[in-house]
């Protein structure tokens, strides 16, 4: 019953979402009120039927009803609650009803947080929103139906994929798809600017905080799903440039390079154009990615379960949502008046510059994606793509971008003086050549990878430790400020964490019986033994080692070799002691003859910087979020330095029309 | 309409098209490149019987068809009807490559499915099959006279590749 | 569950005498290490998504094995890339190799941030003189009117 229930929910939902997409939009075309009005009612409605359809899955999942093809085909009786709970989006069904469950959270969201906004301006906003999530539910509703009933009911379930069985799941995609979905917003706000045809700063301010929002999820998205496969996958690495990261990886560029688009845009009344073809992109690149990893047409380890019809729908609706922005885009964006001038060289200039290097390197991150496709598809053979390439590429596309990073905030807006800014710079400059240098050699070996990623990491650290003290000392700084250094300086921490251990991680595979001990990074290693412990749907091998160093500091470490009931695949969960400035990591191979076991031993010096710095760039946007001027009801309509561009004259003028 | 606000839809379109044809291919699906090279030599004893050799060019002077199997692969029992059928044609002979098998089972199966090879070569350490660069199982190669490879068909074999690809093709070869 | 630990250490301490320093699984580090630079760079061809290193399919393990001896007789990093590439094509190198049909995926990334920043330059340059032209000041004006603006940002 309750399957059918969410099923239920889900069509009307459908139907809500269409009024919601249709109706509020033409109302604000036509200027009929009593349709602009229902935006923000239809909105609260699709979202309550949402969560209804949401609910039900999880509540089949909960109560284990096999019944559902859906439940038993990802979930077990013997699964732990709190797996039965994530498995609910641990397969492609799931998975996008928790992304349309998202949208329409991003949706209410808008529709309660933007009653000073006017509300011709709110219908189109959720009119669009409301298109896409029509979109996206007719494709769960005839290709990916989570509630179709398995009858006769199965037994038992096939079980999670023990990959999957790991607190990761319930946390990595949910803040994921939250980034992913967030972009939407921003892009429903670019296309109702160019459907009313006010593309003014007044716009950039209110769609800043919510495309900041989307971009601080996507931020820790990113980095949870970094970091659960350095823990889980049993060998220490932590972004592999498979096609679905980067199919994550592509949005948080662009969205980078839009909340810096829209930072100018609102405070100078500039690049009007190119952020609204920003936001378009940065959503766009959310849908290439779902079409990406649902499709089949690329080798991922994420991908889902594919079926032609599936790959077929998103691309259909790809075209569809991406192909009529571009076309309004390049309808509308030339009427946009130039905002105000700059010199060559001003802070406008400078962002432009890093904006760009930001849209390369995510192209690039593109070409190498879809390289081996398009090869395949032009019967040139057959290649892969992987990460010696992105490597070789990505690392010199954003050295310049981390070099302007640290001087961009003493530019000034309009003109400003490359010497003048250069001479405030020296002392960041001869830190950073003296740390590139040193901090190599003390580590052990220089190399130019090395110095180079030291040098940019204190260069921007300590231009922006410089620049926050002397700003002090002329009072407290608002809070856009700090999220600005702060995201900043998380950049620093990530870039230093990756060089380091890129550079000076430690790893011995050997043969270890008990009582054998191997040296490591200065960390000694003692095998204690290896026993056989059962787990709830599981049977594992757990071993236990002794980690010293210089004889102290005592800890005991626990790796596990894994095998789940429903798998044949032995999962290894590695033991790792994180501290500060270094992971210690052991992982259980094959055992051996006798008592011996192949074991891999690794130390990773400032691993934990890597999520650290993501941590600290997330924090960064949300302090920019909070800054009081967004928090601030203003009633007005909104002071504008620049003015707003003229509304651009529709068929017919008509009356009470707000354009 | 200025036309450089018209290259985020031009670029766009490209990329469309490339999706679509993209759907219509595997990217899983490694091509050989041996295709139209000589077939790699090797010398390896039979599985039938161990004390005789047999050698690539063994079946130099004739059409034949090379097929790669084993007794843990489950693909290959629904290949093995299609074999059979092919073998009771008596168009080629047909050489089995058992890879990475033990005897007793690969003989095993034979025994209770049939055995529709003339001959079959034991790789039991799968070097024969890296030469030839086999990375899954069943795969299969037709080699004609000369000894070189002109097809390769990857996964178990279908009456309807046999019908429409490879018959054709047998007999193209046997004209030559 | 410590003090179990500990007195298994204890006990170990104590019989003590087998314990010794960890063997390296390899039987030559050297030729190892080797190993795993150049099959880093590879594909595992059944689990497409690990590399020849990572890979513990039995494939990946024989396909190592057969990289091990040739190393060990004395084969150049191109010449087993070679052994590879002639049985299952290039697309068991990560790396993809630089020939006619990847000059645009190499040159690409490259050629686009020139491209794009060259763009800009130039975009930049016409965008200030399309303004002075808009703005319907002359020349003169407008050189004033900079000056002015320049003192009071300041």
């Amino acid at each position: 019953m309750i399957p059918e229930l969410g099923h239920f929910a889900l069509i009307l939902a459908l139907c809500v979402c269409l009024v919601q997409g249709v109706l509020p939009i033409a109302g604000a075309h036509y200027g009929r009120r009593e349709w602009i009005v229902l935006a923000r009612p239809a909105a609260q409605v699709s979202f309550l039927l949402m969560l209804g359809a949401f609910v039900s899955l999880a509540w089949s999942f909960y109560v284990n009803d096999f019944s559902v093809q859906y439940v038993a085909a990802h979930s077990n009786s013997k699964l732990p609650t709190l797996f039965r709970f994530g498995a609910v989006w641990g397969g492609h069904e799931g998975s996008l009803l928790l992304w349309v469950f998202l949208l329409s959270g991003w949706t209410v969201a808008v529709a309660q947080f933007s009653r000073t906004l006017d509300d011709t301006m709110v219908a189109r906003v959720i009119g669009v929103l409301g298109l896409v999530t029509s979109g996206l539910v007719l494709f769960i509703l005839f290709t990916s139906n989570p509630f179709d009933r398995l009858l006769p009911a199965a037994e038992d379930g096939r079980d999670l994929n023990p990959l999957l069985q790991d607190p990761g799941l319930v946390f990595h995609p949910p803040v994921l798809y939250m980034g992913y979905v967030g972009f939407a917003v921003a892009f429903a706000f670019a296309i109702a600017a160019l459907l009313s045809g006010r593309l003014d700063a007044a716009w950039a301010r209110w769609s800043r905080p919510w495309t900041t929002a989307a971009w601080v999820f996507l931020t820790w998205g990113i980095a949870a799903g970094s970091w659960w496969a350095y823990y889980e996958l049993g060998w220490g690495g932590w972004w592999f440039w498979d096609p679905v990261e980067n199919a994550s990886f592509m949005p948080w560029l662009i969205g980078t390079a839009l909340i810096h688009s829209l930072a100018v845009t609102e405070k100078r009344g500039t690049f009007k154009s190119w952020t609204v073809l920003l936001a378009i992109g940065a959503f766009s690149l959310s849908l290439l990615g779902t079409f990406l990893v649902r499709s089949g047409v690329l080798t991922s380890v994420h991908a889902f379960a594919t079926d032609p019809r599936r790959g077929i729908f998103i691309l259909v609706l790809l075209l569809l949502v991406v192909g009529s922005s571009l076309v309004l885009f390049a309808w509308r964006a030339p009427k946009v008046a130039l905002g105000g001038s700059f010199a060559l060289m001003s802070r406008e200039s400078l962002l432009l510059t890093g904006n760009v290097l930001l849209v390369v390197s995510c192209a690039s991150v593109l070409l190498g994606t879809l390289y081996p496709l398009i090869i395949d598809a032009l019967k040139l053979g057959k290649i892969s793509v992987g990460p010696p390439y992105f490597n070789a590429v990505f690392v010199p596309l954003m050295t310049p971008v981390l070099f302007l990073m640290a001087a961009v905030p003493l530019a000034r807006w309009k003109n400003t003086d490359v010497k003048e800014i250069a001479l405030r710079m020296w002392i960041p400059g001869v830190l950073a050549l003296v740390a590139g240098a040193l901090v190599p050699y003390l580590m052990g070996g220089w190399t130019v990878m090395t110095n180079l990623g030291v040098a940019l990491s204190v260069w921007i650290a300590s231009s922006g430790v410089i620049q926050v003290a002397r700003r002090l000392k002329s009072g407290f700084p608002p809070a856009s400020f700090w999220g600005m250094h702060m995201g900043h300086f998380g950049i620093a921490v990530f870039a230093f964490g990756v060089t380091m251990v890129g550079g000076f991680q430690e790893e011995q595979d050997v043969r270890m019986e008990p009582g054998d001990t191997v040296l490591v990074g200065g960390y000694q290693f003692k095998m204690i033994g290896v026993k056989d412990v059962p787990g709830p749907n599981y049977s594992a091998s757990r071993g236990a080692f002794e980690v010293t160093k210089n004889g102290s500091d005592a800890k005991i470490l626990e790796p596990e070799k894994r095998t789940y009931f429903s798998s044949t695949m032995p999962m290894t969960e590695a033991a790792i002691d994180a501290g500060f400035t270094r992971d210690v990591y052991v992982s259980l191979g094959e055992p051996l003859e006798g008592k011996a076991w192949a074991i891999r031993v690794y130390f990773k010096p400032f691993v934990d910087w890597i999520w650290g710095g993501c941590f600290l760039m997330a924090l960064g946007g949300l302090f920019a979020m909070s800054d009081r001027r967004y928090r601030l009801r203003v009633k007005e309509s909104v002071v504008v330095p620049e003015a707003a561009s003229p509304p651009v004259p529709k068929r017919g003028r008509l009356k009470g029309a707000t354009p | 309409m200025k036309a450089k606000f018209l290259i985020p839809l031009a670029l766009f379109a490209v990329l469309v098209v490339f999706l679509a044809a993209g759907l219509r291919l595997d990217p899983h699906e490694v091509p050989s490149p041996l295709v139209n090279k000589p077939a790699p030599a090797f010398k390896v004893t039979q599985l039938e019987h161990p004390e005789l050799q047999f050698a690539a060019e063994d079946l130099k002077g004739k059409v034949w068809l090379f097929n790669v199997w084993a007794s843990w692969c489950v693909a290959c029992r629904q290949e093995h009807p299609v074999l059979m059928q092919f073998a009771r044609q008596q168009i080629i002979p047909i050489v089995g490559l058992d890879y990475k098998d033990q005897r007793k089972d690969a003989l095993g199966v034979l025994k209770r499915s049939g055995n529709p090879y003339d001959v079959i070569a034991f790789d039991g350490d799968g070097r024969v099959g890296i030469d030839y660069g086999v990375y899954g199982v069943p795969e299969s190669y037709l080699i004609d006279k000369a000894g070189i490879i002109r097809y390769k068909h990857i996964g178990p074999i279908t009456a309807e590749a046999l019908e429409k690809t490879i018959i054709p093709l047998i007999n193209e070869l046997k004209k030559s | 569950m410590k003090i179990f630990y500990a007195l298994m250490l204890i006990l170990l301490a104590c019989g003590g005498a087998m314990a010794k320093e960890a063997a390296q699984l390899a039987e030559d580090p050297v030729v190892e290490q080797r190993l795993i630079a150049i099959s880093e760079e590879m594909r595992c061809l059944v689990c497409q998504n690990e590399s020849l290193a990572g890979s513990r399919s039995d494939l990946a393990n024989d396909l190592r094995r057969e990289l091990r001896t040739l190393i060990k007789q004395g084969k150049t990093d191109a010449e087993i890339r070679e052994f590879m590439v002639s049985r299952y094509g290039d697309f068991v190198l990560y790396r993809p190799p630089v020939k006619p049909t990847t000059w645009l995926l190499w040159a690409g990334p490259f050629g686009l941030m020139i491209f794009g920043v060259g763009a800009l330059f130039v975009y930049l340059r016409r965008r200030n003189t399309d303004i002075a032209a808009d703005s319907g000041l002359t020349d003169e004006e407008r050189k004033r009117a900079e000056a002015m603006l320049q003192e009071g940002g300041k």
